[in-house]
């Protein structure tokens, strides 16, 4: 990579500034063109069957009554979509998941798909088609699950990670470990110690725009896919590998997202349009019903934890450890070993360990959601931490301070810490006034950090000059959350121009080199590095054309606040060349005026916020509601400030109704039973109060800005901080999420009966 | 030579120690000198492991330098969302 990355401590013109966002005026009027808002001519509507039952052996599938009738133009199960996945398991999950092989492992499992002239006639053959199944048990709790005598999902699996290879397969896919020092020896050395165990329920993304697509495939193997995605680039390669097509011949375009949250970091029904199309010779659409979401995509783990932690009288934690037991869904997955690493990330530990095992389900395969598998490892470790301040008699934001990591401190995942933010969080929640609010009866007060790693990756960016001056950045990291604006702003810093002269946009995989998706807060952090270094290289060419300009050497032009500046007094008769000045001629000194970079960003340093909430808990209904919440976070550097905060906000409201309302829930037959906005409720503004965001900005050393990720932490404190407020609120110790008003009166039932 | 420590499910397929000591100049030759080391090390470099240098987390430069006494950990690649 040639291209410097190191944080430069440079002032800022247009970083930090607040425009208003390229996209906002196509959102707020309907013109943004969502995955279900584009057409092609011709196109059919495509429909998917699912498994009406949790686990089955598909024994036959008899399609031809549906294929005789009139409109419909192809119908296909999994003999379509043949296995091209050369051993690898992980794309093999992911074939599978989009329509099942020889067995449906949960209810809404594709199981076969047609393509028809309109909706109505889709409808009508899927219930043409004609399915033989032999129910088998089924399993749906994660506890339950990791029984032996369990119903076995796959029976190729073997625990991984055990001394000695288990001689019996079973549904623990992985057993996972982490930690240093002596647990037993730090127990030993405590004057308290808090044990409890917690329960988190599955929840969904939630994510308002549901999956949706339109594919084509020409007779000429060459094809396109236009689809709302985290990562176009990322479902070319699935959708190229999966239906053996060149992935150079498959065009894909992302759409605007509404909302992905990890829910659109792989395909689902992505390769089975594809296949539909290639199959009826015309393009089709498929967009998934809510109900589908629901049932068939993206959802996070259901957990059970067990937290132990001892400190001395003093506030000094002696040890820690935790068993997390996580939910994959069918298919093995390494949630549990995510939510092992970043338990007690926060904390300074002599002696920590965490004990990690996956655990397969008859539910939906696992996808990441924010920060996946942090938020419930830390709602169990918070809680615990809370319940111990209070057993010592310390406040809980002094007792976490005594134990926050610090520089130097080695983390509970392994590495020792280089700079980190956790310290100034805590310090700037100590002294909020949020903190001194006085509340009233049936209120309660909580607090919690979080952990989340951050990441960076592959990434390839193109930078345009006009002719008349006016700049196109093309990009390749879908714009979740607003990083068009944020990646302007930069290209603008960088080039010495004005916001409003730049224009960014999400190119699609045939314009661009191939980039990672929009995960693990990577967007702006890594997008911006590549836009960095694109400018730098248009500035080079810049100054190469003024010097042609002025008929100089090269060596005697500066790039100065967006003009070239000819060096030396001998040049003073030469006045500045402005951008718009130089891009005017650059059809007579060599042509287009570009600057393209390719990189790999890493470097993307860990990050740490610290959350407050009051809630007001309704001892009749058992009824909660949010009244006060604050998020601080470090951004490293806020390149849009109000992106940054709406980040933060997103992040708590998500969090609000992970910890109060929403939750899958399964029926005795393993049918999911609010599959639907209407049964499984996630916050509406309503139910919100205003969240009071605080920037910290302690710059990354490994990006030329100073920036990090912001995207995913502030999902990780918010199930702990209203736990504990909760907690704090009715005198009951809260240790399952969501905390639903029939949980939280079972508690204080539970409470009052002794 | 740099001092390589290893997650424990990675220990378990490298003669189960977690301490190495390897001669590696970047990531890139470490990757390399394990798996000639121990070869059912391989499977997991192909699905991905990423490198903590003094504590900053690299998952795709192979490129990067291991400066002498730095620490070197590693760690499963992770997913975001």
């Amino acid at each position: 990579m040639n291209f410097d990355p190191r944080y430069s401590g440079r002032n800022f013109s247009s970083v930090g500034t607040r425009p208003i966002r390229p996209d906002g005026v196509d959102k707020v009027t309907g013109r943004a063109r969502y995955g279900a808002d584009f057409n092609m001519a011709g196109q059919l509507v495509g429909r998917i069957l699912r498994s009406p039952h949790a686990h089955a052996v598909i024994k036959k599938i008899d399609t031809s009554k549906a294929e005789k009738l009139a409109g419909v133009k192809a119908v296909i199960t999994a003999k379509d979509l043949p296995d091209l996945t050369d051993g690898d398991a992980a794309m093999y999950d992911i074939l599978d998941n989009s329509m099942a092989r020889t067995k449906a492992l949960y209810d809404g499992h594709a199981v076969a798909a047609v393509a028809a002239i309109d909706a109505r006639t889709a409808r009508q053959a899927l219930k043409l088609i004609e399915v033989d199944y032999e129910v088998l048990p089924h399993v749906t709790d994660v506890d339950e699950a990791a029984q032996h005598h369990a119903p076995l999902i796959n029976d190729q699996i073997f625990t991984e990670g055990l001394e000695e290879k288990p001689a019996k397969p079973s549904n623990v896919t992985k057993r996972t470990q982490f930690g240093h020092g002596d647990v037993h020896k730090g127990f030993a050395q405590a004057d308290f110690i808090v044990e409890r165990s917690f329960k988190t329920e599955q929840t969904h993304q939630g994510y308002i725009e549901p999956h949706a697509c339109v594919a084509s495939v020409n007779a000429d193997g060459t094809a396109e896919l236009w689809v709302c995605t985290q990562g176009h680039f990322v479902y070319r390669q699935h959708c190229a590998q999966l239906l053996g097509l060149e992935a150079s011949k498959l065009r894909v375009t992302s759409s605007e997202i509404g909302g992905g949250f990890g829910g659109k970091t792989h395909v689902w029904a992505e390769p089975v349009a594809l296949a539909l199309s290639r199959k009826a010779g015309r393009p089709v659409k498929l967009v998934m019903t809510r109900d589908e979401v629901f049932r068939a995509s993206g959802p996070t783990s259901a957990t059970s934890i067990d937290v132990r932690i001892g400190a001395k009288k003093d506030g000094t934690i002696t040890a820690a450890e935790a068993t997390l037991r996580y939910s994959c869904g069918p298919y093995a997955g390494s949630w549990a070993e995510i939510g092992a690493m970043t338990a007690f990330a926060c904390y300074k530990l002599e002696n920590v360990k965490t004990v990690g095992y996956e655990v397969l389900v008859n539910r939906p395969k696992t996808a990441a959601y924010r920060a996946p598998s942090a938020p419930m490892a830390a709602f169990a470790v918070e809680s615990a931490v809370d319940e111990l301040a209070k057993e010592i008699g310390m406040d809980p934001v002094d007792f976490r301070i005594k134990n926050a990591a610090q520089e130097g401190t080695r983390a509970s995942y392994g590495p020792v810490y280089g700079p980190i933010g956790i310290g100034p969080t805590l310090e700037a929640v100590k002294n909020h006034p949020h903190m001194k609010a006085p509340l009233k009866a049936y209120q309660g007060r909580g607090m919690a950090c979080g952990f989340w790693f951050n990441f960076g990756g592959q990434t390839c960016t193109d930078l345009n000059i006009g002719m008349d001056g006016s700049v196109s950045l093309a990009v390749g990291t879908v714009d979740v959350g607003g990083s068009r604006a944020s990646l302007s702003l930069v290209a603008a810093e960088e080039l010495g121009i004005d916001y409003a002269q730049v224009k960014a946009i999400v190119a699609d995989t045939s314009s661009l080199g191939y980039n990672d998706m929009t995960d693990g807060s990577r967007g702006t952090f890594s997008s911006s590095m590549a836009t960095i270094s694109a400018a730098r290289n248009a500035i080079k060419v810049l100054k190469d054309r003024a010097a042609q300009m002025w008929d100089i050497p090269v060596e005697d032009v500066t790039w100065e606040k967006g003009h070239a500046v000819a060096k030396g007094e001998k040049y003073g008769n030469l006045s500045p060349l402005s951008l718009k000045d130089i891009a005017a001629k650059s059809g007579t000194t060599g042509g287009p005026i570009a600057g393209h970079s390719e990189l790999v960003a890493d470097g993307a340093g860990v990050s740490f916020a610290t959350h407050i909430c009051d809630v007001e808990v309704d001892p009749e209904t058992g009824s909660t509601r949010v009244i006060r919440y604050t998020v601080v976070q470090d951004a490293g550097k806020a390149v849009h400030p109000t992106y940054v905060e709406g980040q933060y906000q997103g992040g708590a409201a998500q969090g609000i109704g992970w910890a109060l309302n929403e939750e899958y829930i399964y029926g005795k037959d393993g049918r999911l039973q609010n599959a639907g906005f209407l049964d499984y409720r996630i916050p509406v503004c309503s139910d919100l109060p205003m969240i009071d965001t605080q920037i910290l900005e302690i710059p990354n050393p490994n990006h030329p800005y100073g920036v990090r990720g912001v995207g995913e932490t502030s999902i990780v404190p918010p199930l702990a901080a209203i736990a504990n407020a909760v907690s704090n609120a009715v005198g009951v110790r809260m240790s399952h999420i969501p905390m639903s008003p029939p949980r939280i009166l079972a508690a204080l039932d539970a409470e009052r009966e002794g | 030579m740099v001092a390589v420590t290893l997650w424990g499910s990675l220990s378990a397929v490298a003669g189960g120690k977690t301490k190495h000591e390897i001669e590696a100049k970047d990531i890139r030759e470490l990757f390399r000198k394990l798996a000639e080391q121990y070869p059912g090390i391989e499977p997991w470099i192909d699905r991905g492991i990423a490198v903590a240098i003094d504590g900053v987390i690299y998952r795709d430069t192979w490129s990067k330098e291991l400066p002498a006494g730095a620490e070197i950990f590693l760690l499963p690649r992770l997913a975001g969302g």
